[in-house]
C-alpha cells in the first residue's frame, strides 16, 4: 500500500495553535477502507445474477454489503474522532506521457470518513426500510441492484483521491439515479423525469470534465492533495487556470447539488420510489457537489477566491428562491425536494463564505433529518396511496409513529431546537462573522420560509380530518424502526458541534474535519452568538406561527385556506419562475435544428458507408450463391449421385432372384479356382 | 491301395450333388443335393485320415464338425421351406424370384 502523506509536518506547522494534528494512519482499517468502495458494486453484480431467486429479491445482499461497510466506516469514524486518521492508498492504472498519472484508490481523512459514515449509515437504514416499502413491487431485484450501485458509486466518489476517480463515481451516481428515477418506466412521465435529471446533470458535468482537464493538464496531476497543496503554495501554473477551472468545476457541482438554475431536475426526480428520494437527498447524489467544493476548498480559498461572490449569489438565490417554491407544492415529496434544494443553497453559501465546517455540518445534520422526513413521507404515501397533501389530513391518529418521527424531522429542518438549529446557527454565525450581513438576513428569511412550509406540510398532512380514500394504516415495523433510529440523530446530532463544547475523548465535529492534508482558513466560532441564534429561532417560530394561523383548522376550511393567493408571487411560483419552460424552450430551440442536421447527416453522409458495405456484401452473396454453391458444390454432388444411379441400373440386372443361377455362378467360380490350382500353380 | 476307390466314390457323389443343386426345382431335393455334397466331402476326410493317420485324428474331427453344421443347416433350411410352402402352396424355387429389385 502506498501512502501519500503530503507534508504532514508542514500542515501542522501552518495551522499553528488551532490545529494540533496528531493524526495516525488508521492502520489496518485505513489500508482496507477500499473494501467499502468495492462491496456495493459487487453487491450490484451479485444481485443481478442471483437476486431473483432470493426471498427479498437481493435486498439481503444490498443490506449485508452496507452493514459490513458500516463496520469499517464506524471504526474509522471512532479512530478519527479520538485521534485523527490521515491516509491515502492508490494504485497506478495508466499514464499519459510521462507526467499525468491516472490512479485509483481511496483517501481516508476527516472529510471522507465523515462521508463514508454518512452514506453507509443512512444508506443501511434506507435499504432496510426499502425491504418493507418495495415488498411485492415489480422488479425488486433490479431496484436493489441499482440501489447498491447508487451507494457504491457515491462511496467511490467520496473516497476518490483524485479528480478522475471522482468523475467515475460522479457519473456512476448519475447513471444509478437515472435508473432509479425512471424505475416505474411504464409511465412516460417517470421516464421523462429520469431523462431530465440525466440531461441537466450531463450539462453541468461538461463543466466538471472540462475543469478537471484544465486543472490536471496545467498542474500535471489530478490528485486532490497535489491540487490543494499547489493552491496553498501559490503554484504559478495552477494560478493561471484557477479562475476558469474553478468556475467549470463549480458548474459541475451546481448540477449535482441542484443549485439555481440547475435545480429543475431535483423535484422531478421524485418520480422514483420514495427510498430513492431519501437516499438521493440525504447522503448520495446531491451532497456530491458540496463535497467537491469541500474537497477543493483550498483552491477556492487561495486562488479562485474571486468566484466566491458568484457562489454566494447563486447559493442565496437557491436557498430563498427555490425554498419559496415549496409553499405552493401539493405533492408532499416535492415540498421536501424544494426544501432540499433550499438547504443545499445554505450549504453552498456557507462554503463560499469560508465556513467549511459550517457547510459540512449542515450537510451532516441535513442528511439525518432529510432522510427521516423522506422516509416518513414514504410511510405516509404507503398509508394513503397518494402523494398529494390535499388527499391526506388527520393522519396523526392513524400513523402515530410516522407522525412523531416526522415532528422530530420537521423541527430539526425548521431549525427549532433540534440538530438543524445548531447547524443553521453556525451558518448564520459564519456569514455574520465574514461580513456578509445582507446574505445573513436573506438566510434568516429563508429560515422563516422553511419553517412556514414545513408547518404547512405538517398541518395539511397530520392535522384536520382525513380527506383521502380508504382507511389509512401504520406501516410495518421494518419501515417504522428505521424511522425511530433516524429520529435519534435528527434530534441530537447537533450537540457534536456546539461551539466551545468538546465531547471528551471524542472531541467535536470541527476537530473531526480538521484532519486534512492542506491547511486552510475556516471560521468556527468559539462560543455561541446567542443574539444571532435567537434571531434565527425567532424567524423559524414566526414561520410556524403563520403556518399555524393559516392551516391549523378542520378539514373543510383547511384546503380553502391553502388556496390563498399572494398576487404576482404565487402565479410566478406555480410556474416555477418559468425556468423549466425556459430551459425546455432553449433545449427545443437547439434540439430541433440539431436533430434535423443529425438526421440529414445520417441519411446522406453516414449511410453511404453502410450502404456501400451492404451493396458489396449483397453482390458477394449473389456470387457465392449463384456460382459457387449452385454450380460448383451442387455440381459435384449431382454428378456423384448420377454416377451411382447409372452404376446401380446396370448392376441390379444381375440380381435375378433365381437361386440356382447364383448356385451355378458359385460352381463356375469353384471350377475356375480348381482349374487355376491344378493347371497353373 | 484303397484310397483311390474312396476318392472316386466321393467325386461321383459330389458330382451328383452339384447336378441336383443346379437342375432340381424342388427345394427339398436341392437341400438333399447339398447334403450329398457335404457327405462326399466327409468321405474324403475320413479316407485321408485313415491313409495318413494323424495323432490328433484331424480328419475325423472335421467330419464330425461338418455333420454338426449339416444338421443345423438342414434344420433351418427345412423350416424355411416349410414356412414358404405354407404361405405359397409351392416348393418350387422358380416361384421365389421376388427378392430382387
Amino acid at each position: 500500500m502506498v501512502s501519500g502523506l503530503y507534508n504532514l509536518a508542514l500542515v501542522t506547522a501552518q495551522e499553528g495553535e488551532h490545529f494540533e494534528l496528531h493524526a495516525g494512519d488508521g492502520g489496518f482499517w485505513a489500508d482496507t477502507a477500499g473494501i467499502m468502495l468495492v462491496l456495493p458494486v459487487l453487491a450490484f453484480l451479485l444481485i443481478l445474477v442471483v437476486g431473483k431467486r432470493m426471498k427479498h429479491k437481493g435486498g439481503e445482499i444490498a443490506v449485508a454489503a452496507l452493514a459490513i461497510n458500516l463496520v469499517w466506516a464506524s471504526v474509522l469514524f471512532y479512530l478519527n474522532a479520538t485521534g485523527g486518521v490521515l491516509d491515502q492508498t492508490t494504485f497506478e492504472i495508466g499514464r499519459i506521457g510521462s507526467g499525468l498519472v491516472f490512479e485509483l484508490g481511496w483517501v481516508v481523512d476527516g472529510l471522507s470518513i465523515l462521508m463514508f459514515w454518512l452514506v453507509n449509515f443512512v444508506g443501511l437504514l434506507v435499504f432496510i426500510y426499502a425491504l418493507g416499502y418495495m415488498k411485492g413491487d415489480k422488479r425488486v431485484d433490479w431496484f436493489f441492484a441499482a440501489f447498491s450501485l447508487f451507494a457504491g458509486a457515491m462511496l467511490i466518489l467520496v473516497g476518490a483521491p483524485n479528480l478522475i476517480q471522482l468523475i467515475i463515481g460522479w457519473e456512476g451516481v448519475g447513471l444509478a439515479s437515472y435508473f432509479l428515477i425512471g424505475f416505474y418506466w411504464e409511465d412516460l412521465a417517470n421516464v421523462k423525469a429520469g431523462n431530465k435529471a440525466f440531461m441537466v446533470n450531463k450539462l453541468a458535468d461538461v463543466g466538471l470534465v472540462l475543469g478537471a482537464i484544465l486543472v490536471g493538464v496545467a498542474l500535471g496531476s489530478w490528485d486532490f492533495g497535489d491540487i490543494n497543496l499547489a493552491a496553498f503554495e501559490g503554484n504559478a501554473e495552477l494560478a493561471a487556470v484557477a479562475g476558469v477551472g474553478g468556475l467549470l468545476l463549480f458548474i459541475g457541482a451546481m448540477g449535482k447539488s441542484a443549485q439555481f438554475p440547475f435545480h429543475i431536475w431535483l423535484p422531478d426526480a421524485m418520480a422514483g420510489p420514495t427510498p430513492v428520494s431519501a437516499l438521493m437527498h440525504a447522503a448520495t447524489m446531491v451532497t456530491a457537489g458540496i463535497y467537491l467544493m469541500a474537497r477543493l476548498f483550498p483552491l477556492y480559498e487561495y486562488m479562485a477566491s474571486d468566484l466566491r461572490t458568484t457562489m454566494i449569489v447563486i447559493g442565496t438565490i437557491t436557498l430563498l428562491g427555490v425554498g419559496l417554491l415549496a409553499i405552493v407544492a401539493d405533492d408532499i415529496k416535492k415540498v421536501l425536494a424544494y426544501s432540499t434544494v433550499s438547504q443545499l443553497g445554505y450549504m453552498m453559501t456557507a462554503m463560499a463564505a469560508g465556513g467549511y465546517t459550517a457547510g459540512l455540518f449542515h450537510l451532516f445534520t441535513h442528511a439525518a433529518f432529510k432522510a427521516l422526513l423522506f422516509l416518513c413521507a414514504g410511510s405516509v404515501i404507503h398509508a394513503v396511496h397518494s402523494n398529494n397533501m390535499s388527499e391526506m389530513g388527520g393522519l396523526r391518529k392513524y400513523t402515530p409513529v410516522t407522525f412523531w418521527t416526522w415532528i422530530v424531522g420537521a423541527l430539526a429542518l425548521s431549525g427549532i431546537g433540534l440538530s438543524g438549529f445548531w447547524s443553521k446557527d453556525e451558518i448564520l454565525g459564519t456569514l455574520s462573522h465574514e461580513g456578509y450581513e445582507a446574505v445573513m438576513w436573506i438566510s434568516v428569511a429563508g429560515a422563516f420560509v422553511t419553517a412556514f412550509y414545513m408547518a404547512r406540510a405538517t398541518f395539511l398532512t397530520f392535522f384536520g380530518t382525513y380527506k383521502g380514500h380508504g382507511e389509512p394504516h401504520e406501516s410495518p415495523r421494518i419501515m417504522t424502526v428505521p424511522l425511530i433510529i433516524l429520529a435519534v440523530p435528527s434530534a441530537l446530532v447537533g450537540i457534536v458541534n456546539i461551539p466551545g463544547l468538546s465531547l471528551g475523548r471524542l472531541r467535536n465535529y470541527t476537530e473531526w474535519l480538521s484532519v486534512r492534508l492542506v491547511p486552510m482558513g475556516d471560521h468556527h466560532p468559539e462560543a455561541i452568538d446567542w443574539g444571532l441564534a435567537m434571531i434565527g429561532l425567532a424567524a423559524a417560530l414566526l414561520g410556524v406561527l403563520v403556518g399555524y394561523a393559516i392551516y391549523f383548522k378542520d378539514a373543510e376550511t383547511q384546503l380553502e385556506r391553502d388556496s390563498f393567493e399572494i398576487p404576482l408571487l404565487f402565479p410566478l411560483l406555480r410556474k416555477k419562475y418559468y425556468i423549466d419552460d425556459l430551459a425546455l424552450g432553449i433545449v427545443a430551440l437547439f434540439t430541433g435544428p440539431i436533430a434535423r442536421f443529425v438526421n440529414w447527416t445520417n441519411t446522406y453522409v453516414i449511410d453511404i458507408i453502410p450502404n456501400a458495405i451492404g451493396g458489396s456484401v449483397k453482390a458477394l452473396g449473389g456470387f457465392v450463391y449463384g456460382v459457387l454453391d449452385q454450380k460448383g458444390v451442387d455440381g459435384v454432388f449431382n454428378g456423384l449421385s448420377a454416377a451411382t444411379d447409372g452404376a446401380g441400373s446396370v448392376v441390379r440386372k444381375w440380381q435375378t432372384g433365381r437361386v440356382q443361377q447364383y448356385a451355378a455362378a458359385v460352381v463356375a467360380g469353384a471350377l475356375i479356382l480348381v482349374a487355376l490350382f491344378v493347371f497353373v500353380i | 491301395m484303397l484310397l483311390n476307390q474312396f476318392l472316386v466314390l466321393a467325386a461321383a457323389l459330389f458330382a451328383m450333388g452339384v447336378y441336383g443343386l443346379l437342375v432340381r426345382r424342388n427345394m427339398v431335393l436341392i437341400l438333399l443335393s447339398v447334403e450329398l455334397m457335404l457327405n462326399a466331402v466327409n468321405i474324403n476326410l475320413i479316407a485321408f485320415e485313415s491313409y495318413l493317420v494323424t495323432p490328433e485324428a484331424v480328419g475325423q474331427i472335421f467330419a464330425i464338425f461338418v455333420i454338426t453344421v449339416a444338421a443345423a443347416e438342414v434344420g433351418i433350411g427345412l423350416a424355411i421351406v416349410l414356412m414358404i410352402f405354407r404361405n405359397r402352396k409351392s416348393a418350387n424355387v422358380d416361384d421365389l424370384s421376388l427378392m430382387r429389385w
